[in-house]
């Protein structure tokens, strides 16, 4: 058994690295800069490189000596004017280059150095092979540069990192290892308090539903399967795929029209009391209702014609005893299965229900997160998600072996 | 050793014909299938009216705005309670909304972006998961551990979410929803898929191929392929409804297709007239996804039990 635990947990480590690689790949690659994506087109980019450097997004994306940065870019070097008796040319920055060790590809700079704090002026020359490396001292900023010798096609520009290894991806990681998921980019908070705060409604809301439908499809799944064939299961066969068939957004729009506001049995809107929860957990069963029957129903209809359920009809058992404590009892493994692969989602909340009814739930958190690009809330429920959802995989099949004593583990 | 290779892939390809003679007739699956060819028309009308309007760079009457003509009810309602038509606006079958456009034309484009996220999107995740499959069920060893990880993988991201985070980092527009449904949805294809390869690894008829000295290739996909068509089938009629289903959600937060009646679009735009007592928007396209959704679970049902019966019911 404990062998068993730890192969798992062993076997979950590639998992995790695969959930974070895709989160990464997804978020800081195909997405291109979140500081564009969150500032706007017409932000400047001083802006865009401050908002960088405050979430770290200014670092190479895997490992590297050597960033690019904003202030440049790649600038067409050759179609700079050489300008005075110097034959410099002069070239345009965006925003005053901070402190740090810089790396560029030409043969001859001159620096206009300024200090920040009593704005005294400086000047500086760095001649050699291209690229040149120069550094600027702390509380010194690059106010204009001028390049000059052969030049290249392109000019880049490029800032030393702290390290070969401080980049994004491992930053991630580090911060992932030790719980920090970084800033919500909206709320200007910890995503962690942000998502804290989201867990307790998203749970009074899915467990309801998690329970609710459970315990009701599991019924009717027992009644079709003991009148299979019979009126009543070709009814709720029907009845389930035309359940399934109704789209979720239809479910919480005519619950909310005919239910709250025609008959006004339910409030409308908010997370005030507990009659706030009443009318979007039967919205939940009710939409999830037509899939589980089914489920269900197939489930149970394996264990039916079993010869251990003909000796039990044999002994005399009534049917609902056999039903309940022989069929059921033996199709527990499929069943379970199926509700554990549900299990994350309670806390990922329910995304439309929780948006609809003004329930400030983790599903309310990151669609908000999406409509505003917050990129670090949206990236920590998905990763969550991935991380809950191999727990409960884990901790389902350690339930098989509870279930059936005849499944060894290890 | 060639004649019980091709008795091999012909036995599958007479098994799919008959397969679609059964399901003509039967009554249900046949009202199913007459339901599915009637929106493939319309999706098809709906095409042609875009893409002529497009051409000819005009507003498309499906998009045209006729402010006297805001809210008109249903024709037959407009017949049953004996209301006059107003004067200078069109027929409007199934009535106008809230700028005077026909709620019939809309529900057609409906249709047709409908079909494009069911198509497009069961073109990514089926080849991808055929291919995954076919290469992890044949190969097994690393090559299988490798496709293995990679569906532990993309199988424990939170589906919605992670759907609407593609959506949102590939940007707003119909592509961001084909890849984001399109690049999650394929893992239960090739699960099943690669269940099956391994089934027919060891069959007489690949290691008589093996022996004929075939490239992989040709076995994995002339030999065994044609062999587990019936899996792709049941997979496209189970992906088909269910990415329109996400479509529709996706388009009506608003993430997904801009400017074009989606059906999502279209309630999200009803629903605000409802409480005003502008019914028909909402009813008909409501019942305008429903039945679609509803032919297509029905005949995934009837396909999987003539197909193959010990498949379950799949999570979506």
């Amino acid at each position: 058994m404990k062998r068993y635990v730890i192969r798992r947990l062993l076997e979950m480590v590639p998992t995790t690295l695969g959930v974070l690689v895709l989160t990464f790949l997804l978020f800081h690659v195909v997405g291109g800069s979140p500081a564009e994506v969150v500032l706007g087109k017409n932000a400047t980019a001083e802006a865009l490189a401050t908002f960088d450097a405050r979430y770290g997004y200014d670092k190479p994306l895997l490992c590297g000596n050597w960033t690019a940065i904003r202030a440049l870019g790649a600038f067409p070097g050759g179609r700079l004017e050489r300008r005075g008796e110097t034959g410099l040319s002069h070239v345009p920055i965006a925003y005053a280059l901070p402190a740090g060790t810089y790396r560029i590809n030409a043969g001859r700079v001159l620096l206009g150095l300024r200090e920040s704090a009593t704005g005294a002026a400086d000047e500086a020359m760095v001649d050699g092979p291209a690229p040149l490396t120069f550094a600027v001292r702390e509380g010194w900023k690059v106010s204009t540069l001028d390049v000059g010798g052969p030049l290249p096609a392109t000019l880049r520009l490029q800032k030393k990192t702290d390290g070969f290894l401080d980049s994004q991806f491992i930053r991630y990681g580090r911060a992932l290892l030790t719980g920090d998921f970084g800033v919500s980019t909206e709320h200007n908070l910890p995503v962690t308090r942000v998502l804290k705060a989201g867990v307790g409604p998203s749970l009074s809301l899915t467990v309801p539903i998690l329970v609710g439908g459970t315990l009701v499809g599991v019924m009717l799944g027992l009644m079709c399967a003991a009148w299979r064939g019979g009126a009543a299961d070709k009814v709720v066969l029907v009845l389930s795929t035309v359940l399934m068939s109704v789209n979720y957004v239809v479910w919480v729009l005519a619950g909310q029209f005919l239910l709250a506001f025609k008959l006004r049995l339910f409030p409308i809107w908010g997370f005030e009391s507990f009659a706030y929860l009443v009318l979007p957990v039967l919205i939940g069963i009710v939409s999830g209702l037509g899939r589980d029957v089914r489920f269900f129903r197939a489930a149970i209809l394996d264990e039916v014609y079993k010869p251990y359920v003909r000796t039990a009809q044999a002994k005399g058992l009534s049917g609902g005893r056999i039903m309940v404590r022989h069929v059921l009892r033996n199709s527990l493994i499929p069943i379970v299965t199926y509700i554990s692969l549900s299990i994350p989602f309670l806390f990922t909340g329910s995304l439309m229900l929780e948006s609809f009814f003004g329930i400030p739930g983790l599903g309310n958190v990151s669609l908000n997160a999406i409509h505003s690009s917050d990129m670090a809330v949206v990236r920590a429920v998905v990763i969550l998600g991935a991380l809950l959802y191999q727990g409960v995989n884990l901790v389902t099949d350690l339930c098989y072996a509870w279930l059936d004593p005849r499944v060894r583990l290890g | 050793m060639s004649a019980l290779i091709d008795e091999k892939r012909n036995g599958a390809l007479k098994g799919e014909r008959t397969v679609w003679k059964k399901l003509w007739r039967r009554w249900d699956t046949r009202l199913c299938l007459l339901t599915v060819g009637i929106y493939c028309l319309a999706a098809t009308y709906g095409e042609g009216v875009y893409q002529y309007y497009r051409a000819a760079d005009q507003t498309a009457p499906y998009n045209a705005v006729h402010e006297s003509c805001r809210y008109v009810p249903p024709a037959f309602v407009r017949v049953l309670t004996g209301t006059p038509a107003v004067a200078g606006c069109s027929l409007y079958p199934l009535g106008s909304d809230n700028l005077g456009r026909d709620v019939f034309q809309r529900l057609v484009q409906g249709t047709r972006i409908a079909f494009h996220v069911g198509i497009i999107t069961s073109l990514i995740a089926i080849p991808l998961g055929v291919i995954l499959g076919c290469l992890g069920g044949y190969f097994g060893g690393r090559v299988d551990s490798l496709v293995v990880w990679l569906c532990a993988t993309v199988a424990s991201m939170p589906g919605l979410l992670f759907i609407l985070a593609i959506a949102m980092v590939v940007g707003q527009g119909l592509l961001g929803v084909y890849l984001g449904i399109g690049l999650t949805t394929w893992v239960s294809v090739c699960r099943n898929v690669r269940g099956e390869v391994i089934k027919h690894r060891g069959r007489a008829y690949v290691q008589a191929a093996q022996v004929l000295g075939y490239s992989h290739a040709r076995i994995m996909f002339r030999h065994i392929l044609p062999n587990v068509t019936h899996i792709i089938l049941i997979a496209f009629s189970i992906r088909f409804p269910a990415s329109v289903a996400t479509e529709v959600f996706i388009s009506f937060l608003g993430i997904g297709v801009q400017g074009e009646p989606s059906w999502g679009i279209m309630i999200n735009n009803a629903r605000l007239r409802l409480w005003q007592g502008v019914w028909w928007e909402m009813t008909f396209v409501t019942l305008a996804i429903f039945a679609l959704v509803l032919a297509f679970n029905h005949l995934a049902d009837a396909l999987r039990d003539l197909l193959d019966p010990a498949l379950r019911t799949e999570q979506v």
